[in-house]
């Protein structure tokens, strides 16, 4: 399903990527280890964690992930920031905590494109 | 690929140690030169994943470092080669969780002891050498096969 349709459901807070949120989302994935994200994280995923570092811009975009979702409220740093606005990935803020960001998240994609979730 | 063939592209990208800023930039970049050189999607991902993996060792663990890319018709090979620390125990080190990193890194979501794992598993041959005071080379090679497919 298409990206923008998440953040309005959900009211993330768009922090950057603004225009990539015709992003068609195929699944999820849920991480706070990068390597762990890098190896088992797909393209077209959205991206949950708690990590707010500006390392999280290179593994969405060499996965070309549809973004990333920080959860609990938690802000992007500065450096992040200005990474996703350059590399043109959303970032999106989440009020919800991980489970329940990631839960509401699947309920969505699962309900709108089974195909997307089933054959990983 | 023979040993002496002529390579369809062949490059070398400095990697910073301790500098956690640029980390991905080489990786990214090796990323988007196999994307235009038309591989497979597979061999891209698995391409950019191992080319991460070493470039974040490199900046974790070393001084600093050069990743040499080297494509041929049937193969893409990646070699990593730092001057640091090394690593006394290679065996302990492939082992998934074994990780020797600061908690500082480990903040970062890096240091989960995957990488070197994730590298082996990711390409078709690996190989690891390392003198402890002196650096570590990794090379791995990812096969470029039609049947394969994206």
């Amino acid at each position: 399903m298409e990206l923008a349709a998440i953040v309005k459901a959900m009211g993330l807070e768009v922090r950057a990527g603004s225009e990539r949120l015709n992003a068609e989302v195929r699944g999820g994935y849920v991480g706070d280890l990068l390597s762990d994200v890098m190896a088992n994280s797909s393209e077209g995923d959205l991206w949950v964690t708690r990590q707010i570092h500006q390392n999280i811009i290179a593994v969405a975009s060499l996965k070309e992930h549809a973004g990333i979702v920080l959860v609990q409220g938690s802000e992007p740093t500065k450096d992040t920031l200005e990474k996703a606005v350059a590399e043109g990935i959303p970032l999106l803020v989440s009020p919800f905590s991980c489970f329940e960001t990631a839960g509401r998240i699947y309920n969505m994609i699962a309900t709108k494109g089974e195909e997307s979730l089933g054959a990983r | 690929m023979q040993a002496n063939a002529k390579p369809l592209y062949e490059d070398s990208f400095a990697v910073e140690g301790g500098n956690f800023d640029n980390a991905g930039r080489v990786s990214s970049n090796i990323k988007s030169i196999l994307k235009k050189m038309g591989l497979s999607s597979d061999v891209v991902r698995r391409a950019a994943l191992v080319a991460y993996e070493s470039e974040i060792n490199i900046v974790s663990y070393s001084r600093g470092g050069l990743i040499h890319l080297r494509v041929g018709s049937d193969r893409v090979l990646i070699e990593a080669v730092d001057e640091g620390q090394g690593i006394a125990d290679i065996e302990l080190a492939m082992q998934k969780g074994y990780s020797t990193a600061t908690e500082k890194i480990r903040e970062m979501g890096f240091g989960a002891g995957m990488g070197l794992y994730n590298i082996k598993s990711f390409s078709d041959y690996f190989q690891i050498t390392s003198e402890v005071g002196r650096g570590t080379c990794l090379k791995m090679i990812i096969s470029i096969s039609d049947a394969a497919g994206a």
